[in-house]
């Protein structure tokens, strides 16, 4: 059937868990390129004969066309969809991906997000007063300027703003500021305790 | 409109009966094969012979080239299944009617089919039926257990139904004072669990 495999890219992006990218379907797009263009030098052919006259081939020709134009339209909403997904990535894992999630991203998707990286950090350097307000902090609204954090994996050496390094071993126990680590808190680095 | 578009383009597969017109010149044979058709084995389909195709694929060679192809209204949006749907909204099973059966009959009223007022107005009568029964479902009960009234619903009215249960959702972890907690992001989560699960396949191999 016609427009089948663009149909299925679809299908691929919506059955994709909230927030993970499935990989760069390159095949796929590939294929969906080669039926765009077989139909389309078919209809190329035919456009000769229907100019001269013979209106029954017409009909095919708008067929044609019109398998052309969907096809178009699913690579499309393919593509856009992945980048909107990236897009809400940055806003999850800050300007560095884990290497798993980058794997599944074609080369072009990978310098896209390094551009809006760029965007968004130009913009962020413009608002607020001392150089700039961090938009991606503070995602729920503050309660406390520091919190009682629990470490959840072994993730090293931390230092913080005022220049003592804290080791963050597994189950360990800190009280830190807020604003640091709300990242490693959203990684799921450490966890929020609460009383 | 292109932010809609992942949702869009999954419905437009809906089937709708044709059936090929004559143009009036006469004997017109028309060359649409085996991508149609696949049981045939003539290559051409002749005047006259009734398919089933795709709802983007109707609507275009309708609109255009209106010397191509005639559309009737698909089985769900006739005359007897309006009527089943006047009687009683509330109990009738969406989902088997087609998935996206809201959107689709919103696209078929572009193709001004004779009858196309009465199925908007059974959209929207339908539609006003139902929506208190998922109003009421969303935000007072937990998915889970509503799993046969959801099970019921096309898909743009479970995506209502789902913003109905996120606002619940959202609420008792208000007063469980779980919001105030920061966490890690469902994207996150996801994703460690799709990693975790990695290795245990390979081990497996």
């Amino acid at each position: 059937m016609l427009a089948e495999k663009a149909l299925d890219l679809v299908r691929e992006l919506q059955r994709s868990l909230d927030g993970t990218l499935p990989p760069y379907n390159e095949d796929k797009i590939r294929q969906v390129l080669e039926e765009m263009q077989t139909l389309f030098d078919q209809n190329k052919d035919k456009a000769q004969f229907a100019a001269e006259g013979q209106t029954h081939l017409l009909s095919a020709i708008q067929l044609r066309h019109a398998a052309i134009r969907r096809n178009k339209r699913c690579l499309l909403a393919y593509l856009y969809n992945r980048l909107d997904q990236i897009k809400k990535m940055r806003w999850e894992y800050s300007s560095v991906l884990p290497s798993d999630v980058k794997y599944n991203m074609c080369e072009q998707e990978v310098q896209w997000f390094n551009q809006y990286n760029r965007l968004l950090a130009n913009y962020m350097r413009t608002l607020g007063d001392n150089g700039g307000l961090d938009l991606t902090q503070d995602m729920k609204p503050p309660k406390a300027l520091y919190v009682l954090v629990r470490c959840l994996v072994d993730h090293g050496e931390f230092e913080t703003q005022d220049g003592t390094t804290i080791l963050l071993k597994k189950n360990s126990q800190h009280y830190l500021m807020r604003a640091e680590c709300e990242n490693l808190i959203r990684q799921g680095i450490l966890e929020h305790i609460v009383q | 409109m292109l932010v809609m578009k992942r949702m869009m383009i999954k419905y437009e597969l809906l089937m709708v009966w044709m059936q090929e017109k004559h143009d009036s010149a006469g004997d017109y044979k028309d060359e649409l094969n085996s991508y149609l058709d696949q049981s045939t084995p003539d290559p051409d389909i002749g005047v006259g012979t009734k398919l089933e195709l795709p709802l983007w694929l109707a609507k275009y060679l309708h609109r255009d080239a209106r010397g191509i192809v005639s559309v009737e209204t698909p089985k769900t949006y006739r005359e007897g299944y309006r009527q089943i749907l006047a009687a009683d909204p509330s109990v009738v099973d969406l989902h088997r009617l087609g998935p996206h059966f809201y959107l689709a009959g919103g696209k078929l009223a572009v193709l001004n089919l004779p009858d196309t007022q009465d199925v908007l107005k059974t959209l929207l009568q339908t539609f006003q039926g139902r929506f208190r029964q998922i109003m009421d479902g969303s935000q007072n009960a937990l998915h889970t257990d509503l799993t046969n009234q959801v099970n019921m619903l096309d898909q743009s009215e479970r995506k209502l139904f789902m913003a109905g249960q996120r606002g619940l959702l959202k609420f008792q972890s208000w007063e469980s004072r779980e919001s105030e907690k920061l966490s890690t992001s469902s994207v996150v989560l996801n994703q460690r669990k799709r990693k975790w699960v990695g290795p245990s396949k390979e081990s497996s191999n």
